[in-house]
């Protein structure tokens, strides 16, 4: 079970799937409900005992599907992490023990576009700073200098992440100094009217559009936006890596991504065989397959080295996504009331309340909510 | 907290033959057959309307999370679902915004629907063509119309404040979803415009029933346009007008799908009502306990409504 409900990712494992399937004689069947249905979807398959072989989680959801003791340990069954960097084996590990395997892994960048800034003799942003007088010099008339989301969703909180890791904040202190600069230079940024005030109503997708349509000159967004960027043949962006505080800091993203897991069922002989095809789906020569169809960085190390040649132009995501963090590395289950919590804190900066007594509260909230 | 009193009725009619005079065969077997025909919707209620509210309740002095599918094992905490619930100032909030969208929303709709029911119970040309295009709103499914309504009220690049730049009025940047403070005026007048046809056509089939002679009657004793409709028409509509403000009434105060499209409960939580939040509780957090307290919050507020409900039909009926 995946999330492939798009006519393309749908065909796109179908065909992984074949082949897979092909190798050892055994036939795979997809099936792809919305994204934001695969959790609930799984633990009433739980229930009813009559859960998949495989599932596909995005990788912040697992942990909360490990702790319910839902999924066996992928080494028990034959999977390896080598060349895999240890980020990557992180982000599809709980509580040290390594429950799913990342095909492609992404994160967040800054997209730009080329013939705007060659305009307006604006140099491509690395710090803070730069990237406010950029932004402020960008904004045009009814074009925006920069486009991010800080929608009531994940979304939100995903493109939050970059700002408040490179600045040193952590997802377990929200109410240190450091989150508040974070939100602060976000308020700065809205304040200079660099940003549209629509922005605490926008998804990712949303901003993609008006990055496309020339409402913004520059946007915080991931690869998964490529394929629809690239329908315009008009528009000339590149991408850098997001920019961070003070020059020579790290820009940490988040990094995002689905991983396939083996549901508990309690069939050993099944399990095995679920190994294998993950095992197979997660091939290096899979992997490339998949990442080239998608845009989404590889997971394996070596994958990864053949995908940078193949795609130069994205070359600053694959840098970016080798220091990104996981989410729920250091939370685990805890992450979804963190998340919650942070969502609401920032909408309430953004329209008007001080950083520290939003994020103060949601810290207590935070707290409390577990 | 219905089902009792909708099924009870029938069940005490047929018993009483049975305690009134000596039970032969033929009593005893038309008493089955009256059985017979209540017993599927009896067994339809207790299966689809009162098993998953026990289970509600039941679920809510539950510790509820993720591990329960796997293990089965859900121990009761006692109120402390409730409490965390009543603690958190969400819930207050929450409440408050409910409140405010359902009564906001009612008023809204019924008013303008009404004002539409009476301008079209008079024939004039085309009336019939207009009658049916302002059905509209109704036919779009409840997600579409938010997608496309927070396109319109986008603050920079809506349709909305476009013109109203236009026609200058207003600043043409009015943050119709942006701001804590505006959100739900918006939520509401999106959801006015989706009531609007229901009430109408309702409002609109209950004068059709208003005999004519009334209307003269009224006219040949002199009384004004006003007078008439408030001395003939509203007396005569009031029946409709109880149908219409329930419906109305259970259908906005569950709200979910509308928010979660326009706004996501947001800016700041400015527009979360009790039905996004027992969204969040369970299928965001999967804290199942602390949904199915909120939940049984707004069962037990449309509860209390449908009581109100019974019993004016019931003082109508004698």
């Amino acid at each position: 079970m995946n999330s492939s409900t798009d006519e393309s990712y749908h065909r796109w494992d179908a065909e992984a799937m074949a082949r897979c399937g092909k190798q050892l004689g055994v036939t795979i069947e997809q099936q792809s409900v919305p994204a934001a249905q695969v959790m609930t979807k799984a633990l009433r398959m739980a229930s009813s005992k009559s859960l998949p072989d495989i599932i596909q989680f995005d990788a912040s959801e697992m942990p909360t599907f490990a702790d319910a003791g839902g999924l066996v340990d992928l080494k028990s069954i034959g999977l390896s992490t080598q060349d895999i960097p240890e980020g990557i084996v992180d982000f599809g590990s709980y509580k040290g023990t390594y429950y799913g395997a990342a095909r492609s892994v992404n994160t967040l960048a800054l997209f730009y576009n080329k013939d705007l800034l060659d305009q307006a003799g604006v140099p491509v942003p690395t710090t803070w700073d730069e990237l406010r007088e950029a932004a402020k010099k960008l904004t045009q008339g009814k074009r925006y200098g920069l486009a991010l989301s800080a929608g009531g969703a994940e979304d939100g909180v995903f493109q939050f992440m970059p700002f408040m890791w490179s600045n040193g904040g952590d997802e377990s202190k929200l109410d240190s100094p450091q989150v508040a600069q974070a939100l602060d230079y976000w308020k700065a940024l809205l304040a200079d009217g660099s940003l549209s005030k629509s922005t605490v109503n926008w998804t990712q997708a949303d901003v993609n559009d008006q990055f496309m349509a020339g409402n913004a000159a520059m946007m915080i967004n991931g690869p998964w936006q490529v394929e629809t960027l690239n329908t315009d043949k008009s528009l000339h962006w590149e991408i850098a890596q997001i920019p961070v505080p003070k020059a020579g800091d790290d820009s940490v993203g988040p990094l995002g991504g689905a991983i396939l897991t083996v549901p508990n069922t309690g069939d050993e002989q099944r399990e095995k065989t679920a190994g294998k095809i993950v095992a197979c789906l997660s091939s290096q020569q899979e992997q490339l397959t998949y990442a080239l169809n998608s845009w989404m960085v590889p997971a394996n190390s070596k994958a990864a080295a053949v995908w940078r040649e193949k795609v130069p132009e994205l070359d600053a995501l694959a840098d970016q996504v080798a220091v990104a963090r996981s989410r729920t590395a250091q939370l685990g289950a805890g992450w979804s009331s963190v998340s919650l919590a942070l969502q609401s804190a920032f909408q309430s900066a953004l329209t008007g309340e001080s950083s520290e007594a939003a994020l103060k509260r949601a810290q207590q909230r935070a707290t409390s909510g577990n | 907290m219905t089902t009792p009193t909708v099924t009870a009725t029938p069940a005490a009619g047929a018993a009483k033959p049975a305690t009134a005079a000596d039970p032969n065969r033929l009593r005893r077997r038309r008493r089955l057959a009256q059985w017979g025909f209540v017993a599927p919707a009896v067994v339809f209620m207790l299966l689809f309307f009162g098993y998953p509210l026990v289970r509600n309740v039941v679920m809510s002095f539950q510790h509820y999370t993720p591990k329960t599918f796997f293990t089965g094992e859900s121990p009761f905490n006692g109120t402390d679902n409730w409490s965390n619930v009543f603690q958190d100032a969400l819930f207050g909030k929450a409440l408050w915004h409910t409140l405010v969208f359902t009564a906001g929303s009612l008023l809204g709709q019924f008013c303008i629907g009404l004002a539409l029911a009476v301008f079209f119970n008079r024939r004039f040309p085309l009336g019939g063509v207009l009658r049916s295009l302002i059905l509209l709103p109704w036919l779009v499914p409840m997600v579409v119309s938010g997608i496309v309504w927070r396109r319109i009220l986008d603050q920079d690049t809506g349709v909305l404040n476009t013109f109203l730049d236009t026609v200058g009025l207003g600043s043409g940047h009015t943050p119709w979803l942006t701001s804590p403070n505006m959100a739900l005026l918006s939520v509401i007048l999106v959801n006015i415009w989706i009531g609007i046809p229901f009430n109408m056509v309702i409002l609109y089939g209950g004068l059709q029933e208003i005999p004519k002679e009334l209307h003269e009657a009224a006219a040949l004793d002199g009384a004004s346009a006003w007078r008439t409709f408030r001395s003939v028409t509203l007396p005569m509509l009031k029946p409709v007008v109880t149908v219409v403000l329930v419906l109305g009434f259970m259908s906005t105060v569950k709200i979910l799908d509308l928010i979660l499209a326009l706004t996501d409960g947001g800016p700041a939580d400015a527009t979360q009502t009790l039905g996004t939040l027992t969204y969040q509780n369970s299928f965001v957090q999967l804290d199942f306990g602390a949904g199915a307290v909120v939940g049984n919050v707004l069962i037990l507020i449309s509860a209390v409504f449908a009581v109100f409900y019974l019993r004016a039909n019931r003082t109508e009926g004698k």
